[in-house]
């Protein structure tokens, strides 16, 4: 594929699928904060200082739960930290940019727009440094008003949905909306299952504390699902039988 | 109800750690590699850590005083399976139609 002539027209225009999800995800936030007790500038600051979704939601569930702050820091870190293999993922293609610009890409880094411009950098290898950049932009002038817009709106909004609605159910909805696209191999769902079960099996500790362990045990078990399939996928090519 | 003076410790710290994170590579290490064992398990982070925080919420949500219902844990398999197939918005439309209607059935 060529390059894009706009390309932060393209990446506009690529990311427009994903305001279906950004949309009522970010006004979900904002009406789940207000209703745990949060006033608007509380909600508005910790959407605009964080800028990480799933992440803004667990802290304020086990914040609301009664965990210790540091409990729910280290829960809400190691759900972004899947943002560091994002950031290893990008420096290939805005490794040699301005640090500004770096920094400024690093604060706008979310999973949609991380996806697109990747999947486009791989299509375009022909793109300059300035078209990534300008692309990667692009993406995020979509998602990033809509972010801070629709938080807003459900922050003024949120109490006037009635309990009767069920509306905290959004809340395990919206990470299972985040998980689902991701059990795409054995390995995958392998660990899912592995979390799963760690979780119930540890359920009685206190401070959530069975999530880390869960977490941990399903990264191993993963990491050793797909290293024994590549071992036997190694041996079945040395001796076809 | 949640304290502001935890809520701001725990904005702040987040905040500056999420930044950390996402900066990492792209600003601070540079182009330099990660060791193999830790790609390969950062790979899972999302399939680790999301389960986690869905079965608790499912299976004894703080709106019920922590009884388990059958519309949510139904609700929440359906919602799996959709959204396995259609994606996250499938997901999210699969959830909430079937929580309601097996709240209105049941």
């Amino acid at each position: 594929m060529p390059p894009p002539r706009h390309p932060f027209r393209a990446g506009f225009r690529d990311c427009l699928p994903f305001v279906l999800i950004v949309i009522p995800f970010s006004t979900l936030f904002g009406v789940v904060a207000r209703d745990a007790g949060l006033d608007l500038l509380q909600v508005m600051s910790m959407s605009v200082i964080v800028i990480a979704g799933a992440s803004q939601f667990t802290a304020l569930a086990l914040l609301q739960d009664g965990a210790p702050v540091f409990v729910a820091l280290l829960a809400a870190l190691a759900v972004n930290l899947r943002m560091a293999m994002y950031s290893a993922a990008l420096v290939p293609h805005l490794g040699a940019a301005p640090l500004g610009a770096r920094a400024l890409a690093a604060y706008l880094m979310v999973d949609q727009s991380f996806a697109v411009a990747v999947r486009r950098y791989e299509d375009s290898p022909g793109m300059t440094l300035s078209q990534k950049l300008r692309y990667y932009f692009g993406c995020m002038a979509v998602v990033c008003p809509i972010w801070y817009g629709c938080t807003l709106a459900g922050a003024l909004m949120g109490q006037a949905i009635p309990a009767s609605l069920s509306l905290d159910f959004a809340v395990p909805v919206c990470f299972i909306a985040l998980l689902a696209p991701l059990l795409r191999s054995l390995p995958h769902l392998l660990a899912a299952l592995v979390s799963s079960i760690v979780t119930i099996g540890f359920a009685w500790l206190p401070w959530n504390l069975g999530l880390p362990i869960a977490a941990i045990a399903a990264m191993i078990a993963g990491a050793q699902a797909e290293l024994f399939l590549r071992r036997r996928a190694a041996r079945r090519s040395e001796c076809p039988a | 109800m949640i304290g502001a003076g935890e809520f701001w410790s725990l904005t702040l710290a987040l905040g500056l750690g999420t930044f950390l994170i996402r900066f990492s590579f792209l600003g601070l290490l540079g182009g330099r590699q990660l060791p193999d064992w830790l790609l390969l398990h950062l790979k899972y982070v999302g399939v680790a850590v999301f389960p986690a925080l869905i079965v608790p919420a499912v299976l004894w949500p703080a709106a019920t005083g922590g009884e388990t219902e059958a519309p949510r844990v139904i609700a929440a398999l359906l919602a799996v399976a959709v959204g396995l197939r259609f994606g996250p918005v499938g997901a999210i439309t699969a959830g909430l139609a079937t929580l309601y209607a097996a709240q209105a059935l049941l």
